[in-house]
Order: C-alpha cells, then structure tokens, then sequence
C-alpha cells in the first residue's frame, strides 16, 4: 500500500494560525493524502522518507490540478485559434464585456488557489513537524566544499574533508532529527528521493526530521550555489535497520576515540585554510 | 526651445510629414549622442540591449556545450562559474527589463497617448546613458584579474564578501548594476509622470491602450523594488571594502538580510520584466483578431493585482532558508494565479470569434501564451512550500523562470515585428519571421522541457560537471539541442533584419489596421510625434475613427446583438488614418 | 488626476493591509520596513494627486468628452537635443569604475558630473535654444 501512516509524535510550536487549523487540516490532509495514493507519480519520486512522501502526494495532487487546468486553457487557446482563423472579410462582432463570465472565472481560481494553499498547509505541516524525542540526532555541518556529520549524543562525529563523498548513516524507520549549519557561506543539504532541501545558513541553525522508510543508499548533493566546487559538494546518505545502525555506532565509537586523542584539528578549520580561489 | 501646440488638430492631410522647426539641428553621430527623443533613445535602449542579449545568448550555448557532456573539460569551473553569472545578470539586469520599460516603453508609450515626448526628455537621454555605462561595466568585469563575478546573479551573502570573492570583477558588478539601477529608477520616474501628465485631451485613464496601463503600474513596481536593490548594492559595497558587517555573522550581520532585500527586489523584478509583456501581448492580439479586447477593466484591475500583490511575495524565493514565514507567502503567491488567469481568459476571449490573421506577431503572442502557460502553472509547484522544498535549486527551478523569461522574449520579438514599421517606415519580412518564430518556439521548449524532468530528477542548478550514474546526460543533450535551435533562430532574426533592410518594403502609417494612437501619425514618426490627432472616444481612437460603424460594443449593451453605440462625434468615414 | 490618485491609493492601502498582516504574523523587521516604504509610495503621491484633484476642475486628458482642440497651447518644453545627460553619463561611468577599479577615476568623474550639473540647469534657466 503506498499510502504509510505517518505518526509524527509532536508538531513544532508553529504559527498561530496553523495551530488553530490543525485539527481540521490533519483531517483533511489525511484525505487529500489517501485519495492521491491512487495518483501516477508523474516522473517524481515517491519519497524514501516519509515526510518526501507526504511531499510527493502533494506534488501529485498539484500536477493533476495543473493538468486539468492547463489542459482547458491550452485547449481553449489552440480551438480558438484554429476555429476562428480569417476566413472572410465579415466584421466581427465588437464585444467587450461579459460581467458574469468574467466573475466566472475570477471565483473558480480563487477556489482552486484557497484549495491548493489549504492543502498545502497541511503537508507543510507534516513536512516540518519535529519530534521531540528522535531516535538519533546529528548535526550536520556544511562547509566549503564538504559536509560534517556530527553525532553528539553517540560520540560520533564523520569528519568532512574537502570534496569527499561522506556518508551519513541513519536507522531506517525511525526518526532521525538533523540540526544544519554552515561553516562558511549558504549551502543546500539535498537528496533527491528524499523530495527533500533545506539552506545550511551562517547565522542560521535549521532543525528538520528525516524517517527514512527503506534501506538503502541515497546520493545527496549541495544545491545551493557556494563557490568554487560547488558541483563537487557531495554526500550520501545510508540507511541501514537499527541494529546494524547500533553496530556502526560502535565501530565508529571505537574508531572516533582515537581521533579525539589524536588532537585532530576541526574540519573546518582546515577547510578555512583550503578556502582559495587560485585553486583552479 | 520649441514650444508646442501641436494638439491643436492642424487641418493638414495626415500623409503629409510636418515640418519641426529646424534650427541647425546636428546630424549624424552627434545627433544621436546629443538627442532628447523619446524614439531615439527608445531605438538605441531596443538594440543595445538586444546585442547583450546576443552575448549573454552566446553565454548561454558555452554553459549548454560544457553540459552536453556529464565531465565536460570545455570549461574550467571557474570560468563555468562565471558564465552563469554574467549570462544570468545579463539576460535580467541588462537585456530584458531595459528592452521592455526602456526600448519598448519609451519608444511607444508617448506615441500611444498622443504626447509630444517624455514629460523629462533630457532625463531620459541620462538613463539610456547611465544604463550603457553600467552595461559596459558589467562586461568590463571580465577583463579583470580576478575575473568577472561569479557568485551567481543573485550574489548572496557571505558568497559575495570580500573574503569568499575578492577582486574587481564582483564591484564591477556591484558598479554596474548601480549605475543600471538609477538608470530604472529615472525611467519609472519619467514614465509615472508622462503618463499622468501627458495624455491628449479625452484619452481618460480608462481610454488608455492596456499597453501604457500596463507600464504604468510596471513604473511604480520599479519605484517600489529598485531602490531597494541600490540600497542593498550599496551595502553589499559598503561590507566589501568598508568592513561594515551588514551581512557577515562576525561583525554582528545577518546574512539572511541580503536575501530579504535582494528578493524584495526580485519578485516584483519578475513583474517588472512580464507586465510590459503581456501589455505588448494585449495590443497585438486585438489588431489581428479585428476586435477589442474584452474585458479592458478586468485586464486593468488583473494588472494592478498582479503588482500590489507581487510585492508581498519575495519571501517564496527563501522557502528553504526556514526563516521565512511559510504560509503567508505561499497564499499570496498562489493568489497571484487569479489575476494571471484573469489575463489568459481575457486573451482567449479576445481571439474568440475574431477574424485571426496569423502574422509574425500574432504567432509570436499565440507561442507566449503556450510557453507562458507552462510557466505559470509550474509556478503553482513552486508557491507550494513542501513541493518547493522538493525542487529548490533543482533544474525544476531553472526550467520554470525560463519558461517564463523565454516566453517574455517570443513576445519581445513579436513585439519587434509588431512595431518596426512603425519604428523604420519599412518591414520585417513576414515569411522568414515565421520561420524565425518557429525556430524560436520549437527551441526554448526543447531546451526547457528537458529541464523539467532534470529536476525531477535531482539536478541541481549551477553545477558545471555531473556524475555519469545519475540518469541526467540523455536529457542534458536534449536541452542543448534545443538551445542550440534558440541560437539559430536569433541568428534568422539578424539575417532577416539584413535582407529587409536590404530590400526596403515600405510600410504605410497603420500597416496592421491597429487601433491605437501611434498607428495614426507617419511611420516613423515625425520628431515631436503627432500633427495631428483623431478624438479619442474609447481605448481604440484609430479604429473607431477608420471604422466608425464597428464600435465596441458597451458593458450594458453587450447581451444586445447588433446595437452598436453612436459613432464617435468627429469621426468621419474617409480612410485618412491610413 | 483623480483615478491617478484613487489608483495610487488603493496601491498604499492594500500595501498597508498586507504590512500589519505581516509584521503581526512574523514580527519580521526588514520586510516589514521594506513594505511600510511601499505604503508610503502609494499613499504620498496619491494623496497629492487626489487633493488636487479636489480642487481643480478635471484636465481635457481627465474629461471623457474632452475635444482635441482643448489641449491646444503651450503643453511643455521639450528640446530637441542636450548634450549634458551625455557628459553626466561620462561622468556616472567613471564613477563606476572608481567603485571597481581604483580611486582615480573618481575626481575627473565627479567634475563631469558637476559640469553636467551645471550645464543642464543653465540651459533650463536660460531657455531659448536647447
């Protein structure tokens, strides 16, 4: 069934607005959500997180309402064109006005939009809530041009260096909550069958949780424009089932010890004294 | 000093070029460096920019040559970097907001309301100046030891410091896009006051062809952003070189700050560069349609919703920085759908059971309508913060702001072969602007489509290599056919301009049956525009004065057949527009 | 001048509704700055405009039954040429450049620019031929 429950524990204190509409828009998302289970994926994927789930269905129902609409319009373009093409020297009627066709179809988008934005509101909702007690949190640091993927309550921190591929390992079926910043200038932590981006800003830290619904290796990649070699900014992430998660948390435990002792400089740091435009 | 009281309707015969009052008046090169007129100025803002269009275009195939190719070496990255910089910067700042409410504004608007000139004449010549001045610069950066910049059009901060990009090349651009904002700034300016002040004598507000409405609100959309983005420059300058801090974390900044001034600006960019557009769109397809456009009113109020709400939209361009208030910015970005919508049905119902002759610039309006509708409607995809989370700075982006930008440029070109009769007295060949057309339709969305899928994909914008194993060259080498196509039809575009000029085919003053003041005096004009004018009785003062028994139909008659109102006083029924 | 006026208005108070929507919902500073300046850049002219339009009887260009003939006279000035937004142009240039390349460009820039200053004023004050 395509169509996984998503039990998000907590919402985020968000606006008041949407704490007020919540109950209705959970409702109604709900149904939006099952009613577009049934929808083609329209070349998107379907999501390997469950929140990039809930994004595709809303991309679905989004595309399908594009269809629809731009199906009539194109085709009330392309019938008018061909079906009134000169084919006499007759004046044409002078009309101007229609009042009523014209609220005609100032109501009907309206609706569409209202329709639309409800909706929205509700995937966003889900999208950004953040659960208060995650399974495992990592703090990731994107830096130019490389990512750090910091476990701080497991003492495990994945040291980025300057255009690797790292990797970063989380369980799959349970909640992971990332905290993103940035080292230097804007970056865009993105994989693509997570439906999924969010800025790495200085002066920002943003916190989003990723449940990763399937096993498997994902390839991320920075999407915002950050300089030199932001095209080989790099990283992956891997999903493995908790108790190999555990596993690795050890080996890397073991294995980070050692790097603590041995005094190794922050990865930014070093990445500051890389930082040069006469590299190329 | 000419003083002028050229209102004054002059019995003269409408053929007949008036005499303007010489007094050693300068030819040649000085004529053009010195000269105050709006057609001029007008002409050289249309052509300069078109020839920076044609080297950011050139821009635009290297960056698609060096992505033909998943590990392309055409390019290093710093020179790919700097492409898409330039390209971008050129092809917004410089190419098409200047050839819209600096060529196409200033040469037609005047003429559209029966103005003599534009209300600041000299003004006008400092803005075409200012905005050459800045083009050069901006083109200068490239000369520059450090290169030109390259942190990508939109400079965001800390990108744009002097620590992440030292050099000339970035204040270049800083200086550049200064001088260009000020030359804007002067042209809203001169543009507001002409139109409030300059009309002829019964052309109401509500008598103005949508063209000039349209440019109206364009001028106060630029009263409103571009200040802001001088200021923003400014700072940008100012952190630069004078260790201010504004948007550096360490000194105590907020680097989120640039990008709520920048996009400030932005967005209603966006409808800075489309109005002028959709007002060439809505004068093109009522001449060839023979009927008025329907519903003028709702065309005004969509036009003025558009604005007011496009300035409460900046904030969807930052969905994924997590600091912007989502929903607010999602409704009325969505919102901003209606009064587009408004403006489609209102084309739509202006071909309906029309007489359409498919000229150049009617297929030029037909191809914007199709491109421009898959603009907007994946516009909807991005207004939606989740499904934007998903596409943000993928090629989804990319593919949707051309869509709209290239369907901005079929309309520029129709509006070219719309208006050059008028502008030169001669035409553009009709059949080789077909072909022109075509070329351009069938490429910008063989480059655009492709995009699409790419970013559905998961390829992300402004990367100059990319990995074999991620499913993007197929589609890659799709887009650059596709703007290789683009390439070409700008390449028949130039030929065409040669063989017409060439061999010259006279246009008489209303080659098109238009409807609207500038058709009525000689083509070109003579220099202070009219020697005479028709009375204005409706939006369509040429019409109804050469079709005097083909009045529109008014909004309280429109359900009775075949009443028309009164032929307006004055009219007579001889040809003499012609 | 009224529907210029009216036009402009209705621009500051939609501006305004949608500026206490968003301070009040996001207590965001620049944006609302940003939007509070639009308020003002409709509301001032407007509120000229429209006072005006109080007060003054409609211009031919604001009457619907206005005739062509109305407008006859003087309407304004317009030269045919100056060659002073060319020699400011110059000088706004240079000034680029200093911004970009070095200070030096910065004294003949600025003296072009006050020159075109000058020169432009001179010739609006002594009229005659432009």
């Amino acid at each position: 069934m395509c169509c996984m429950t998503h039990l998000s524990v907590e919402r985020p204190s968000g606006t008041r607005l949407s704490r007020h509409l919540r109950p209705a828009i959970l409702v109604s998302s709900l149904g939006l959500l099952l009613s577009a289970c049934s929808l083609p994926s329209y070349g998107g994927y379907k999501g390997a997180t469950t929140q990039g789930h809930d994004t595709h269905l809303l991309y679905a129902g989004l595309f399908t309402t594009a269809i629809v609409v731009g199906g009539i319009t194109l085709s009330l373009i392309l019938w008018s064109v061909f079906r009134y093409k000169k084919r006499s020297d007759a004046m044409p009627r002078q009309f101007q006005y229609h009042i009523p066709l014209e609220i005609t179809y100032t109501v009907i988008p309206i609706i569409i939009v209202l329709l639309v934005f409800f909706f929205t509101v509700g995937v966003e909702n889900r999208v950004d809530a953040v659960s208060s007690n995650p399974y495992v949190q990592v703090k990731v640091t994107a830096f130019q041009w490389g990512w750090n993927f910091d476990y701080p309550q497991l003492h495990v921190d994945v040291h980025g260096v300057t255009l690797q591929n790292p990797e970063m390992v989380l369980p799959t079926g349970k909640t992971a909550r990332i905290t993103l910043v940035s080292a230097d200038v804007v970056h865009g932590f993105y994989v693509r069958q997570f439906n999924f981006s969010r800025y790495a800003q200085p002066g920002v830290i943003n916190v989003f949780d990723l449940t990763v619904r399937h096993s498997a290796t994902y390839q991320g990649q920075c999407t915002q424009f950050c300089g030199l070699y932001h095209a080989e900014m790099l990283f992956r992430v891997k999903s493995v089932p908790p108790a190999q998660f555990q596993a690795w948390v050890h080996q890397q435990q073991a294995l980070g010890h050692d790097k603590v002792v041995a005094k190794q400089p922050s990865p930014i740091v070093k990445v500051r004294s890389t930082n040069s435009r006469t590299k190329i | 000093m000419t003083i002028l009281e050229e209102k004054a309707t002059a019995p003269a015969p409408a053929q007949s070029r008036p005499e303007p009052v010489h007094h050693a008046e300068p030819s040649g090169l000085v004529k053009w460096l010195t000269s105050t007129d709006h057609k001029v100025i007008g002409k050289s803002y249309m052509f300069t920019s078109l020839a920076l269009m044609i080297i950011g275009g050139a821009m635009a195939l290297l960056i698609r040559a060096q992505l033909a190719s998943p590990h392309s070496s055409l390019l290093s990255f710093q020179q790919y970097n700097e492409l898409f910089t330039m390209h971008g910067s050129i092809m917004i700042y410089l190419f098409v907001g200047p050839f819209a409410f600096g060529g196409l504004a200033n040469y037609v608007v005047p003429l559209q309301i029966g103005a003599p000139d534009m209300a600041f004449p000299r003004l006008n010549a400092l803005s075409y100046w200012l905005y050459l001045g800045g083009s050069i610069i901006m083109l200068l950066g490239f000369f520059t030891a450090s290169g030109a910049a390259d942190f990508g059009w939109v400079a965001y901060a800390p990108l744009s410091s002097a620590v992440n990009s030292p050099g000339a090349g970035p204040d270049a651009w800083i200086a550049a896009l200064i001088l260009t904002g000020f030359s804007a700034i002067f042209t809203g300016v001169n543009l507001v006051t002409t139109i409030f002040y300059l009309r002829a004598p019964g052309m109401t507000m509500f008598r103005m062809p949508i063209f000039v409405w349209n440019m109206l609100v364009t001028a106060i959309l630029i009263l409103i952003a571009f200040p802001v983005l001088t200021s923003a420059l400014v700072m940008l300058y100012a952190d630069r070189h004078f260790g201010m801090d504004i948007f550096s974390v360490k000194g105590g900044g907020v680097p989120v700050l640039w990008q709520n001034l920048f996009w400030f600006w932005g967005h209603p960019e966006v409808y800075i560069l489309a109005l002028p557009f959709f007002g060439v769109i809505t004068e093109i397809i009522p001449v060839f349609s023979k009927k008025p456009i329907f519903g003028y009113k709702g065309m005004v109020f969509a036009t003025l919703a558009i604005a007011a709400l496009s300035t409460g939209v900046w904030g969807h361009h930052m969905f994924t920085t997590g600091v912007v208030l989502l929903p607010f910015f999602s409704l009325l970005s969505l919102l901003i759908a209606v009064p587009t919508g408004i403006k489609f049905f209102n084309w739509i119902a202006t071909m309906w059971r029309g007489q359409i002759t498919f000229t150049t610039p009617m297929l030029c309006a037909i191809g914007f309508l199709i491109t421009f509708l898959i603009g907007g409607l994946t516009g909807m995809f991005l207004a939606s913060p989740p499904v934007d989370f998903q596409m943000h700075d993928t090629y989804f982006v990319v593919a949707h702001f051309h869509s709209v930008i290239f369907a901005l440029v079929i309309a520029a070109i129709g509006a070219l072969y719309f208006w050059w009769p008028k502008m030169f007295g001669w035409y553009l060949n009709d059949r080789i602007g077909k072909v022109q057309f075509w070329l351009l339709f069938v490429g910008v969305n063989a480059t655009v489509i492709p995009w699409y899928i790419l970013g559905l994909h998961g390829m992300p914008r402004r990367v100059a290599v990319y990995n074999t194993g991620m499913g993007w060259h197929a589609l890659n080498i799709a887009a650059t056919v596709g703007a290789d196509i683009t390439g070409v039809s700008f390449l028949v575009f130039l030929l065409n301009v040669y063989l017409s000029w060439d061999k010259k085919v006279p246009a008489p003053n209303n080659p098109w049956d238009g409807t609207t003041l500038e058709w009525f005096t000689s083509s070109p004009p003579p220099t202070h525009n009219f020697t005479r004018i028709p009375p204005i009785r409706s939006e369509r003062p040429v019409w109804d004065y050469n079709h005097p028994d083909a009045v529109a139909i008014p909004a309280h008659k429109s359900d009775n057949n075949d009443k028309h109102a009164s032929p307006p006083t004055g009219a007579s029924g001889d040809d003499g527009g012609d | 001048m009224k529907v210029e006026g009216v036009v402009l208005i209705s621009i500051g108070i939609f501006m305004a509704v949608v500026s206490v929507g968003y301070w009040f919902w996001s207590g965001e500073p620049s944006g609302t700055a940003m939007l509070i300046g639009s308020v003002l850049l409709g509301l001032l002219p407007g509120g000229y405009y429209y006072w005006w339009a109080k007060r003054m009887r409609p211009r031919p260009e604001d009457r619907p039954d206005a005739t062509v003939k109305e407008g006859a006279g003087v309407i304004g000035s317009f030269p045919h040429g100056s060659m002073w937004p060319l020699v400011f142009g110059a000088g706004a240039f240079l000034t680029g450049l200093a911004l970009a390349f070095g200070w030096w460009f910065l004294p003949p820039g600025a003296g072009l620019i006050v020159v075109a200053t000058l020169g432009v004023t001179m010739q609006s004050r002594r009229g005659g031929t432009i």
